[in-house]
């Protein structure tokens, strides 16, 4: 593919835009069909794979308002209920293409507590933009109105504008509500609390608030500013920040309730123990879960190797074991930290990866090499315990299994051997295992998420989870879903006077 | 923001820390731990033992020797200064009871998480044989503590120059040979030191606890990286230990993932002692 500049395609937008609004016309779903889509403008992949700067550069004022022309303005909007929170899509799009960004925020604002974050990390392909009549249209989800990007668009100006303004607070309740993480699930729960009046104190292990934003996603792909921002909107509604503070050890969640007076708590733990793959030589030196080498990068920021006190292991060839979101983050990571060569190894195919559409492209544009229909089957050490090679194995597709995904069948006799001096494991996370191991009472099902009711409640009187600690590993919007329902419920319990 | 109260070097390397943090002091039991950052901006996490903890003043004792940036960053700060980041207590604690005879073993540094265990042993009404044991007596650290706890006390030194000259698994088989021999034994140490301490136990059927201080993160169950082989499956050292059955670990391997930045370690233990030089010429 080649590189389009972020002025090529400003000017395109521009002058299409410019022809659009010169005819006077209104426009016919035909003549939005034949509005050619939007490209995101990223940095160029061969500067890019070498700095940690965001990848994807945002629309232009232009290109958001000629791709929001392109929006049909269905009256059944199919795109709302692809939004696990319900955003009203045709409405905010309608407002970015006549150029109102400010109301066009404004509606997403209604439902939507991260718009920067969502409008960046969201898969929309698998989401709003899946079932969008004009991808129908064309007959590619990939054509559909990029809905994502302009949202991402009006975040951004609003934000950039200094305009984000601080939501209303109700009057003091007298109410005390404690949030156990401070991820996308606990941030939305601590807003929604928050807003109704109720005092909140959110609770946070790291030294740093955000949770998976900031341990978890790159900064070249989420820059840590943008949540950053979104921690000081909440500060400044009054939400007190507890870092390095973690329930479960430093205080126990029954005592959030029994002694320190909070009426409810709300468990957004969040991913726990990262899962392996069971085959030998999983612990030798250079083996990592995911979970550590980004932590490592993100959070320790030990890719800015002249300030960082954390060490990244040194890698010139490494292996990333996954499909998924994380997995493409991990070697995109791998490649910025001076790898070589970075190669993902997935037993499925490109169609069955879990991982967003954009980042798969972004992965394979900066050079990391696929191995598809593959999986390691042991990895070999040197003397020193160290990894020298992995063994693969190759895989065909049989029947779709329980997942829906058609099943990787091996193929006897395939085995092939890599040299390799690094192995990134990325198949997802157990729960964590703090807070059922300290809280009595608390039920969890066989993979020890926490169970909850149709309104967020756990098994204990008052205590609310959600996000990954309830769904296993998820999205960040479908975790700002549950913590909607959680909140919500939340408010209902506590709304009228306090009990004495 | 934890102040520091007080500060004390015990050997040229070892230094002791009372630092402020009411609320662990408060929940932390025998065995835990907390991670401690010393710059919340660029700084590294890392694991450090409890000492001790005084829930009435708030505050808790911290033992550590200068390997990395974080331990010499931390040995450089003064009574008054701050500590950016501490996270505890963490990890399981001690399973504690009346097992009857008990045998601790601390070598060099791992006397300082051995001591609040022999103390809560001792508490529940066990039978206390403490070996200390370090390469040269200026290396040996609590003594002083662990004398008040035990029923008998042995000292060893590599060099003689305290105590017996002998490694501390020496004692620990002439205990395991006699009549009846110890119901349990708790060995903490270098990760060689707990290797062969429980090399030392096993024909003897002694069961014996170990004490692992991996490289860790967030040392609350996330990141992996403290993971060791425990009778054949991975184990978190942060949620599932710190204490293991010392006869089921694979320590070979423990010890090779604990050097995988070893030439980074070294490399900042050399850069942080000519800092430490330059400021000391400095000070005159």
């Amino acid at each position: 593919m080649s590189h389009a500049t972020p002025d090529q395609l400003h000017h395109a937008a521009t002058a299409k835009l410019a022809e659009i609004r010169a005819s006077g016309k209104p426009l016919t779903a035909k003549d939005r069909a034949a509005i050619p889509p939007q490209e995101m403008p990223n940095q160029d992949p061969n500067l890019r794979r070498s700095n940690m700067n965001e990848v994807a550069l945002g629309y232009s004022p232009e290109q958001t308002q000629l791709e929001a022309e392109r929006c049909l303005q269905c009256k059944n909007a199919p795109c709302v209920g692809g939004c696990p929170v319900g955003i009203n899509i045709p409405a905010f799009v309608k407002a970015a293409a006549e150029g109102r960004f400010d109301d066009s925020i404004a509606i997403i604002r209604e439902a939507s507590l991260l718009p920067a974050v969502c409008g960046r990390v969201c898969p929309q392909e698998s989401q709003c933009q899946a079932p969008c009549t004009l991808g129908k249209i064309l007959k590619d989800v990939n054509k559909s109105v990029a809905i994502g990007r302009i949202e991402r668009f009006v975040a951004d100006r609003q934000r950039e504008g200094g305009a984000q303004a601080v939501p209303a607070i109700k009057p003091p309740t007298g109410r005390k509500v404690a949030v156990i993480g401070s991820g996308p699930a606990s941030i939305t729960v601590a807003a929604d609390v928050r807003r109704e009046g109720h005092a909140v104190t959110m609770f946070e292990a790291f030294h740093k608030p955000g949770g998976v934003l900031v341990y978890g996603i790159p900064e070249f792909r989420l820059p840590k500013a943008i949540v950053r921002k979104e921690i000081e909107t909440l500060q400044a509604m009054g939400v007190t920040l507890e870092t390095n503070y973690v329930i479960g050890r430093t205080r126990k969640l029954r005592d959030l309730l029994d002694r320190d007076g909070f009426d409810a708590v709300f468990v957004g733990t969040g991913a726990g123990l990262p899962k392996f793959m069971g085959i030998p030589g999983e612990n030798l030196v250079g083996v990592f879960s995911a979970n550590e080498y980004l932590t490592r990068s993100n959070l320790m920021r030990a890719y800015d190797t002249a300030q960082a006190h954390t060490p990244i292991y040194p890698s010139r060839k490494v292996a990333v074991l996954g499909g998924g979101n994380v997995a493409m983050d991990a070697a995109r990571t791998a490649l910025r930290m001076g790898a070589a060569e970075v190669h993902l190894i997935y037993r499925r195919t490109e169609q069955e990866m879990p991982a967003r559409v954009e980042e798969v492209a972004h992965a394979r544009e900066e050079g990391v090499i696929f191995h598809i229909l593959q999986n390691a089957k042991r990895i070999f050490g040197d003397d020193n315990g160290c990894v020298r090679a992995i063994e693969c194995l190759r895989y065909e597709l049989g029947e779709p299994d329980a997942s829906g995904r058609r099943r990787p069948v091996e193929i006897q006799g395939s085995e092939f051997e890599m040299e390799m001096d690094t192995v990134i494991v990325a198949i997802g996370n157990e729960s964590n295992p703090l807070i059922r191991q300290t809280t009595a009472g608390l039920n969890v099902n066989k993979y020890g998420n926490i169970l909850v009711d149709e309104t967020g409640q756990t098994s204990l009187d008052g205590v609310y989870a959600g996000g990954d600690i309830v769904l296993g590993a998820a999205t960040v919007i479908l975790a700002m879903g549950e913590g909607r329902r959680a909140a919500a419920a939340i408010n209902a319990r506590l709304a009228g006077p306090a009990r004495a | 923001m934890n102040r520091i109260i007080r500060k004390q070097q015990l050997s040229a390397e070892v230094f002791r820390i009372e630092v402020e943090a009411p609320l662990i002091a408060r929940e932390r039991k025998a065995g835990q731990f907390i991670i401690v950052q010393v710059d919340d901006a660029f700084g590294e996490r890392i694991p450090l033992t409890i000492a001790d903890a005084d829930p009435v003043r708030g505050t808790i004792t911290l033992i550590f020797q200068t390997v990395g940036r974080t331990t010499h960053l931390l040995a450089d700060k003064n009574p008054g200064d701050t500590i950016p980041a501490l996270l505890g207590p963490l990890g399981t604690p001690t399973h504690i009871e009346k097992f009857g005879h008990v045998v601790c073993v601390g070598g060099g540094i791992g006397v300082a998480p051995l001591h609040p265990i022999a103390e809560a042993l001792k508490a529940a009404g066990n039978r206390l044989t403490i070996i200390m044991g370090a390469r040269t007596a200026s290396l040996l650290i609590l003594e002083d503590e662990m004398r008040a706890l035990a029923d008998d006390l042995i000292i060893v030194t590599d060099d003689g120059s305290r105590g017996r000259q002998a490694l501390v698994t020496v004692p620990l088989k002439e205990l395991c040979e006699q009549n009846p021999k110890p119901d349990l034994a708790v060995v903490i140490g270098p990760p060689i030191m707990m290797k062969f301490g429980a090399e030392t136990t096993r024909p003897y059927g002694v069961p014996t606890v170990v004490s692992l201080n991996t490289i860790m993160i967030d040392g609350t169950g996330m990141c992996g990286g403290c993971r060791v082989t425990v009778g054949g499956e991975t184990k978190f050292v942060c949620v599932d230990g710190p204490e293991f059955d010392g006869h089921q670990v694979d320590f070979d391997n423990m010890m090779k993932r604990l050097r995988s930045y070893k030439s980074r370690e070294d490399a900042d233990h050399h850069a942080c002692h000519l800092q430490q030089q330059a400021h000391k010429l400095a000070a005159g």
